[in-house]
């Protein structure tokens, strides 16, 4: 009966809703001048913009050497077995609840043995305020929103070059930006000096961005020896160390190495926040996950940090995915899986030193006037090449070779299939320079 | 809501002077410094890492949707019912996977699909399922490209991404949010800095829509706010306009070009039918009005811990779309890249067959039916239990997941402390949260809390 009333009360009030829209469309139209007038269309990103125009292009010959996805030697997207094995585990099996606002508790608690050592003091001592992020990008933005909520005054040190989305990021979250020497164009290598300087100049207890390893463009790190002397001068002059960690294993295929700069700040007691991300380093990519800490004085500091970056994260999104989370947890709460992991990363990070001799060599063998070593001095995913924005655009005009405009190559889409055509046309259009 | 505000105000910072006193003392009142295993590391900790820059942090509030769960859990009582967060239940009070969530998850596993990151906009498959859904598939705006939609992070994400285009595109425009409304909300606009002001919704002494005050507060509101409506299944009260209020309301938005902002988080719950719940939105797309609509699928496909949803921006022209969808989605890179893909291939796939559709929609009735059936066995036992004569017929005309029973925050709180029931303190019941057989305790609780407690 009242399910007859509300049919008949619908039928009615559509009835009503075409003459009222017939009439109110007239009069919408006049009021209907868009309210979106003054939107212009944003600019594209210059990394995933990069990929829109790669698919885009018809020519069988296209070379994708722009965003930094891993590829395998034919060029194909990998899943790593062991996510294989730990999504067959939980396929169509699992409850989807949502989970705390700061995520999943056996995933942080996993990744922050990663990159604060299996047994290490402040995990014991719960010292460390973590929640799970959407990857690195996530952990960064909650960071840069908790320091301007928390230090309205602070201002955040960014490398030349980064990862074009930490501007972005730092500028939303409404903290000013300032930058520090870091590549020296000249030897395609780290400017320590410039660096030192920078970090010497700036104010005390200023803010600061760096790269654990495999720096993003231009794979450039500092040596050990350059790591421990930058941690010194931090700690006189009483600065954050924020570390984007988002190759953790990828750099050197040895995810312990790889943290060292982080556990040299640690061991010289900084108190540093990290941005962690499973993008690459187990292919989690459209996964979104990640985690952000911040090593506190002490537990109860560690829980208040940690209420307040939850209290940043239920008006984004209330609480993080749950799939990649749990196939972290799985992966590395397994010992097995674990292994297969770390095996797994180090052949991707093999493959890719592979890959950098052998464009190296063939750059050579082809005579080329300039020096390439740096692509086998630099480490990680990307090669800054050193190649003009013109260079660069004359490679994706005439050979459909696509990268980014800063001469940023991501090594990762280089094949034994392709690297004699990219070295012959990165030849073509540097060998008269 | 309070949470907000506490949170708003802990950030003032202690000066710099102040902190000198901590490097005294650990929280525990001792030197945690001696504890140290090398005293040579110590000194020099003592000496070059300072007091923490974060002193002057304090603690934030709980939650009080998420707290209340957190709460429940650590009751021991035997007799407790978690009436809190709008999560479903089966009658056995246990969490629920649709069938067909199961079946996509296989698939996907079987076919081995990889794990590249999404564009920024989200999986294409899964915005053109979204907008179809909520508009209907033939509908003029998707016919005429004039829907920007892009995967959003929830609910939650996608009110968040329309509110930062909001803040930059209409500074200083207002959205008007309905008395009471879902607590989220409120800090979604507080950290998207957009202000925000309420209409009269909620009506304590009829336990229903005050719509005169709701159309008063539309009316007087300046030309050009945002007015926050919920599509269906209202949260927290369960009170949805009529049908011909919904027309009243168009017309009065359209009157002050006031541009609507639909939040639909129950498309397909409310009523059963996922049509029958976007008829509020089809009504104001049938006026060529711009606006906007939040989607979410962590209720109606059970994905709640998977973060799909979607924000659709209705525009006067395709041009226009095409333009706000590329700032929707500059908005979007610096807060997390591009969205998870596993909720938006799991969405995609069932509504992308045939099959695995019409079996969502029938699980979906299933989860409505219960809930109207428990609806109805809550209300069947206050009547027989309350010799009071009070009218409980309020508690059927609501609609959807939860229920304002009216209690006030006292009340609210003896049915925790004496009843062990766990609920929100505005008075709100999840229905998703109650068995047939836990109605007649419930109605107990709720008797006593009304009569007795003031």
């Amino acid at each position: 009966m009242a399910m007859m009333a509300m049919k008949i009360r619908n039928s009615a009030s559509r009835r009503t809703t075409t003459t009222m829209a017939s009439r109110q469309i007239s009069s919408g139209l006049r009021s209907m001048s868009s309210w979106w007038k003054n939107v212009e269309p944003a600019p594209k990103d210059p990394i995933l913009g990069v990929t829109e125009a790669f698919l885009a292009d018809p020519s069988p010959d296209k070379v994708n050497v722009g965003v930094g996805a891993y590829r395998d030697d034919n060029g194909k997207p990998v899943v790593l077995e062991c996510v294989r094995e730990a999504e067959r585990r939980i396929a169509g099996a699992s409850f989807m609840e949502y989970l705390p606002m700061g995520g999943s508790v056996e995933m942080v608690e996993e990744t922050l043995k990663l990159a604060y050592g299996k047994n290490s003091e402040f995990i014991k001592d719960k010292r460390i305020a973590a929640v799970q992020s959407l990857s690195g990008t996530g952990a960064c933005r909650l960071f840069a929103d908790f320091q301007k909520r928390f230090r309205p005054d602070s201002q955040i040190y960014i490398p030349v070059p980064t990862w074009s989305n930490h501007h972005n990021i730092w500028r939303d979250a409404q903290v000013p930006q300032k930058t520090y020497h870091y590549y020296h164009p000249e030897t395609k290598g780290l400017d320590f000096s410039g660096l030192m300087d920078d970090v010497k100049n700036a104010p005390e207890g200023s803010f600061f961005l760096l790269h654990a390893c495999a720096h993003n463009p231009t794979g450039v790190d500092p040596t050990e020896e350059q790591w421990r002397e930058i941690s010194q001068l931090f700690k006189a002059k009483k600065h954050f160390a924020f570390f984007d960690m988002a190759y953790q294993g990828f750099a050197s295929g040895d995810p312990r190495k790889d943290a060292k700069s982080i556990r040299i700040f640690l061991e010289d007691g900084h108190h540093i926040g990290i941005s962690q991300s499973y993008a690459k380093n187990m292919g989690l990519y459209g996964q979104r996950v990640g985690c952000l800490s911040v090593l506190c004085e002490d537990e109860k500091q560690a829980v208040t940090v940690k209420s307040q970056l939850q209290q940043l994260a239920r008006p984004m999104y209330s609480n993080p995915p749950l799939h990649g989370a749990q196939i972290v947890s799985i992966i590395l709460g397994d010992p097995q899986l674990k292994n297969q992991w770390l095996q797994e990363v180090k052949i991707m990070a093999d493959r890719i030193i592979g890959m950098r001799t052998t464009l190296r060599e063939s750059l050579e063998k082809l005579g080329s006037p300039l020096s390439w070593e740096h692509v086998t001095k630099q480490i990680g995913m990307f090669c800054y090449s050193g190649l003009t924005p013109e260079q660069v655009d004359r490679l994706t005009s005439e050979y459909h070779i696509y990268m980014t405009r800063n001469g940023r190559i991501s090594m990762a889409g280089v094949t034994t299939g392709n690297v004699e055509y990219l070295a012959n046309a990165i030849h073509e259009v540097t060998k008269s320079s | 809501m309070a949470s907000s505000m506490l949170s708003l105000g802990s950030t003032s910072l202690l000066p710099r002077e102040f902190i000198k006193d901590k490097l005294k003392l650990g929280a525990s009142g001792s030197n945690t410094f001696l504890k140290a295993k090398s005293f040579s590391r110590v000194t020099m900790s003592v000496a070059a890492v300072k007091p923490s820059r974060f002193e002057g942090i304090t603690m934030a509030p709980p939650d009080p949707i998420l707290g209340v769960s957190e709460a429940f859990k650590a009751d021991t009582n035997e007799l407790k019912l978690n009436l809190g967060v709008g999560a479903y239940r089966t009658e056995e009070l246990q969490p629920y996977v649709l069938n067909v969530v199961k079946k996509a998850e296989n698939l996907m596993l079987e076919r081995g699909d990889n794990k590249e990151y999404l564009p920024i906009e989200g999986l294409a498959a899964f915005n053109k399922a979204t907008a179809e859904l909520l508009f209907g598939a033939g509908h003029p705006v998707i016919k005429e490209q004039k829907v920007a939609t892009i995967q959003g992070l929830s609910g939650t994400g996608s009110l968040r991404l329309a509110a930062a285009l909001i803040e930059r595109y209409f500074p200083g425009a207002k959205v008007l949010i309905s008395a009471p409304t879902w607590g989220n909300h409120k800090n979604i606009f507080n950290d998207a800095k957009v202000p925000w002001s309420e209409y009269r919704y909620y009506d304590p002494k009829t336990i229903g829509l005050d719509f005169e005050g709701m159309i008063a507060d539309i009316k007087e509101a300046p030309e050009g706010s945002f007015i926050l409506l919920h599509g269906c299944a209202h949260n927290p009260t369960g009170i949805d306009p009529t049908p011909e209020q919904w027309v009243k309301i168009a017309d009065v938005i359209q009157e002050k070009n006031h541009i609507p902002f639909f939040d639909v988080a129950y498309q397909g719950f409310a009523s059963g039918s996922l049509d029958e719940d976007a008829s509020s939105v089809r009504l104001f797309a049938e006026r060529g009005m711009e606006f906007f609509v939040a989607q979410s699928y962590s209720k109606n496909l059970g994905l709640y811990a998977e973060r799909i949803g979607a924000i659709n921006v209705v525009c006067s022209s395709a041009d226009a779309a095409t333009r706000v969808k590329s700032q929707l989605k500059r908005i979007a890179r610096p807060m997390y890249s591009n969205p998870p893909v596993h909720g938006a291939r799991i969405v995609a796939n069932v509504v992308g067959d045939a099959a695995m559709f019409n079996e969502w929609k029938a699980e979906m009735e299933m989860m409505a039916g219960r809930i109207k059936t428990v609806r109805q066995k809550l209300y069947d036992s206050l009547v027989s239990k309350d010799k009071s004569g009070k009218d409980w017929s309020f508690i059927l005309k609501q609609i959807g997941m939860f229920s304002f029973t009216g209690l006030n925050k006292a009340q609210s709180d003896n049915m925790t402390n004496k009843w062990h029931v766990y609920m929100t303190k505005d008075g709100r019941i999840s229905l998703a949260g109650l068995s047939m057989a836990k109605c007649e305790y419930l109605a107990d609780a709720i008797i006593d809390s009304y009569h007795n407690v003031s």
